[in-house]
């Protein structure tokens, strides 16, 4: 059995750990079986970090370079930096921004244009999503991880209100409408 | 029966809880750190938990609670059970009684460890039983079977999950949580617990006597599985099992080694009805090397002729390109996209208002030649600041630096250890340094916990794993009663001072003292610390890049060269003490 599958990118600390946890939930609601690797331990903030989910998946938990059907991006170098791991037809919802990382201050290292690395991802479906506009709206910047779930939602293989029961079972209550607003935000985002 | 989306670390805590564990000990290590903190945040615990100060003394606490009767574990990465080899060989000999598990948790590829050694070694070199999870249900099922099997043949049971089965997810059936716990009862056994010449010749041969029934309950578990289908086979061991798979062709063999000590004759039976064999480890070659010496004639493939990589952690992409190699599979189904070139790389860093990189900026202002030993902990990050020379292990940074100095070399050697690395294995080094005159300087980053592996608390937090109040320990009274006469503690936000104690460390002769002490930013921030964040006045600013040089993330500058602060600004204050022009300044003022 062929799996779904999906990779969270982003920088440490910017929540794609929540991210997969939701779709983990969604899965469980749904009687999919799912499989996934994430980056943990040695201080990762700041650092590059990776999230691979295998909706469907029954075997290992990494996906191949060259087989993912959809990236999640909360940072556009980033996205840049894993492109190589989608399918030629692979999809790519990105956060339309970056953050600059401080080997470009330390190591005098040249940072490549905003349109640089948008062109750099020319030849897949690309939604680019203002994450922080979006997140903004809801009410705090805080869920901008929320809003690239919700934008990728309706490319995954998952209902919505699957992801949004998921989503209320794993978000603090005082956080809940927050969130939800974020996901219907960014669903909204990833329809147009 | 219960399905949960699981971290395999989760997945292990939960099984433990099954199995109704007495007694949980430990040292955080990547990937291990998880099973323990799940223990400690069950709100419902009729068990014990520590944090121990080392892998050692964790596992002869755990040890102990087993000869007690009680089930226990004691968990650790990989590196961390060279510390406790010591117990670990001669615990063999002495048994276990309650359920004794040691989770030993290995990290191919070594994604946050100094090197990439294998614990099934350590369990054929103590001649114990080891459990080698290939996923997230398997290491559930396994940890639970484990405590049963230790009691079975009265041994410590060694348990190795991976890098990839730790922090993997799955979906895992969970069973009921055990409601029977032991309160312990120490029964005086001499010829059992005292491992006097007379008494250790004896339980060596018992341990060897034990051996073909270790094989045999090993066996008896099921984890070990093989279905023969046809000329070809492929072995496999751990998460390699799993990635084989996903790849296998259909008419080729399957056998998977789930736990040690492998049943010789049902590994021969299995290989001679092959003409080849392909074995996928991850790690040392063990089952291959065993495999070898029953494959007469047959033709093996693995890590010792090349067809597997010998370092590193295997994928599904990995074990394709290996049954190519074996001639398997005429091709990989996996293509290789080339990655992006030229992107700035983005290492993990020390978080914006971190301690160590203001202690960090002070050693290289006040020792520019100097040579900086350091350890394990965030602050090896400082490699990045240029002021980690070298790390090899655990406590190594005093005596790596009192190496350096006693060889001869005069430049001056500035040490540099966490606060919970000190209590690990730091405090004997610094005791040796002292005695034999190493001139050096020791800086202790106090950051009051053990941040790097997720915040667990140590002796110096002053709160114990059960989450209760303890009195912590003073570092300054340990670094004296080593013999250390110069003891200076300063707060590293506080730029002069800081660099007020280290020339007068450096001003002296013999081993100093400086512990460098501020809370983690990140508990901090927990704890409700809030401080003013800073801005850059754009017109005093004169682009001279000298706050940019000091590497913090919320430092970054506009299109004209001239700094600028982001939201990740903690308030530290310690860039406003940089700046030469003095145009960084407190939000709020002018």
């Amino acid at each position: 059995m062929s799996s779904y599958d999906l990779l969270i990118v982003g920088i440490g600390g910017q929540g794609t750990i929540l991210a997969s946890n939701i779709i983990g939930e969604a899965c469980l609601l749904e009687g999919v079986p799912i499989k996934g690797v994430e980056t943990h331990g040695m201080a990762q903030r700041g650092g590059s970090v990776e999230s691979h989910v295998r909706i469907g998946g029954t075997f290992g938990p990494l996906i191949s370079p060259g087989g993912a059907d959809l990236m999640i991006a909360l940072d556009l170098m980033e996205a840049v930096r894993y492109r190589h791991y989608l399918k030629p037809e692979g999809r790519i919802i990105v956060n339309d921004h970056t953050v600059v990382p401080t080997s470009v201050f330390m190591q005098k290292l040249p940072m490549p244009a905003r349109d640089d690395l948008v062109a750099a991802l020319e030849g897949h479906p690309v939604t680019l999503v203002d994450a922080a506009g979006l997140a903004a709206e809801a009410g705090n910047l805080i869920v901008q991880n929320v809003v690239m779930l919700g934008a990728a939602a309706p490319s995954l293989p998952l209902k919505a209100e699957s992801l949004e029961e998921a989503v209320t079972r794993l978000v603090p209550q005082k956080f809940l409408d927050l969130n939800l607003r974020a996901f219907a935000l960014g669903r909204e985002a990833g329809r147009s | 029966m219960v399905k949960q989306y699981l971290l395999g670390n989760e997945a292990i805590a939960h099984a433990c809880i099954e199995a109704g564990i007495d007694f949980a000990s430990g040292y955080p290590g990547t990937p291990s750190s998880e099973v323990i903190d799940t223990l400690r945040a069950q709100k419902k615990r009729e068990f014990y938990i520590e944090w121990s100060v080392n892998e050692k003394v964790a596992l002869e606490n755990a040890l102990a609670a087993s000869w007690c009767g009680q089930r226990s574990m004691v968990t650790m990465k990989h590196v961390g059970l060279n510390v406790a080899a010591d117990p670990l060989m001669t615990s063999a000999y002495t048994g276990a009684k309650g359920g004794f598990v040691i989770l030993s948790a290995d990290d191919p590829y070594a994604h946050s460890s100094q090197n990439e050694q294998d614990t099934r070694r350590y369990a054929h070199f103590a001649k114990l039983p080891c459990m080698n999870p290939s996923s997230v249900q398997e290491a559930h099922d396994m940890m639970k079977d484990a405590f049963a099997l230790s009691e079975k043949v009265g041994l410590p049971v060694l348990f190795r999950p991976t890098t990839r089965v730790c922090h993997s997810k799955g979906d895992v059936d969970l069973g009921e949580v055990s409601e029977e716990h032991r309160t312990g009862v120490f029964e005086k056994d001499p010829k059992q617990y005292v491992v006097i010449p007379a008494h250790t010749r004896a339980l060596h041969k018992k341990l060897n006597e034990k051996q073909p029934m270790v094989r045999k309950a090993v066996m008896d578990l099921g984890y070990n599985t093989a279905e023969v289908r046809g000329e070809t086979a492929v072995v496999a061991s751990g998460i390699a099992a799993s990635y084989v798979q996903e790849v296998i062709p259909d008419g080729v063999s399957f056998m998977k080694v789930g736990c040690f000590p492998i049943d010789g004759a049902w590994m021969e039976k299995f290989v001679q009805q092959h003409k080849k064999v392909l074995v996928v480890e991850e790690g040392a070659p063990v089952v291959e090397e065993r495999l070898r010496q029953l494959a007469c004639g047959v033709e093996v493939f693995g890590q010792m002729n090349g067809a597997v990589p010998m370092e590193g952690e295997l994928s599904p992409a990995a074990v394709a390109a290996s049954m190519v190699k074996a001639g398997i599979l005429k091709e990989s189904p996996f293509q290789s996209p080339a990655p992006a070139e030229g992107l700035p790389p983005r290492p993990p860093i020390l978080c914006a208002g971190c301690g160590h990189r203001a202690t960090f900026y002070a050693m290289k202002r006040v020792f520019p030649d100097g040579i900086f030993p350091s350890d394990i902990g965030c602050y090896t990050l400082g490699l990045q600041l240029g002021t980690v020379d070298t790390t090899i292990c655990m406590g190594a940074s005093v005596t790596v630096g009192s190496g350096i100095a006693n060889s001869g070399e005069k430049r001056p050697v500035v040490a540099t250890i966490g606060d919970s690395t000190f209590l690990h294995t730091g405090i004997q080094g610094l005791i040796n340094a002292v005695y034999n005159g190493a001139d050096m300087t020791l800086v202790i980053l106090d950051n009051r916990i053990t941040a790097m592996t997720g915040h667990q608390p140590n002796p110096n937090t002053g709160e114990t794993a059960m989450g209760e109040a303890s009195v912590p320990i003073s570092l300054e009274t340990i670094c004296r009663a080593c013999g250390a006469s110069f003891v200076e503690t300063v707060d590293p936000y506080d730029l002069t001072a800081t660099l007020e104690a280290l020339k007068a460390a450096k001003a002296r002769k013999g081993t100093k003292v400086v512990i460098a002490r501020q809370a983690c930013v990140i508990t901090a921030r927990r704890a409700g610390v809030r401080r003013a964040h800073f801005r850059v006045d754009p017109e005093t600013c004169t682009a001279c890049g000298a706050c940019l040089r000091f590497g913090c993330p919320a430092l970054g500058k506009d299109a004209e060269g001239k700094a600028n602060i982001n939201e990740l600004c903690s308030g530290c204050g310690v860039c406003a003490e940089i700046c030469p022009a003095g145009a960084i300044v407190k939000e709020g003022r002018k």
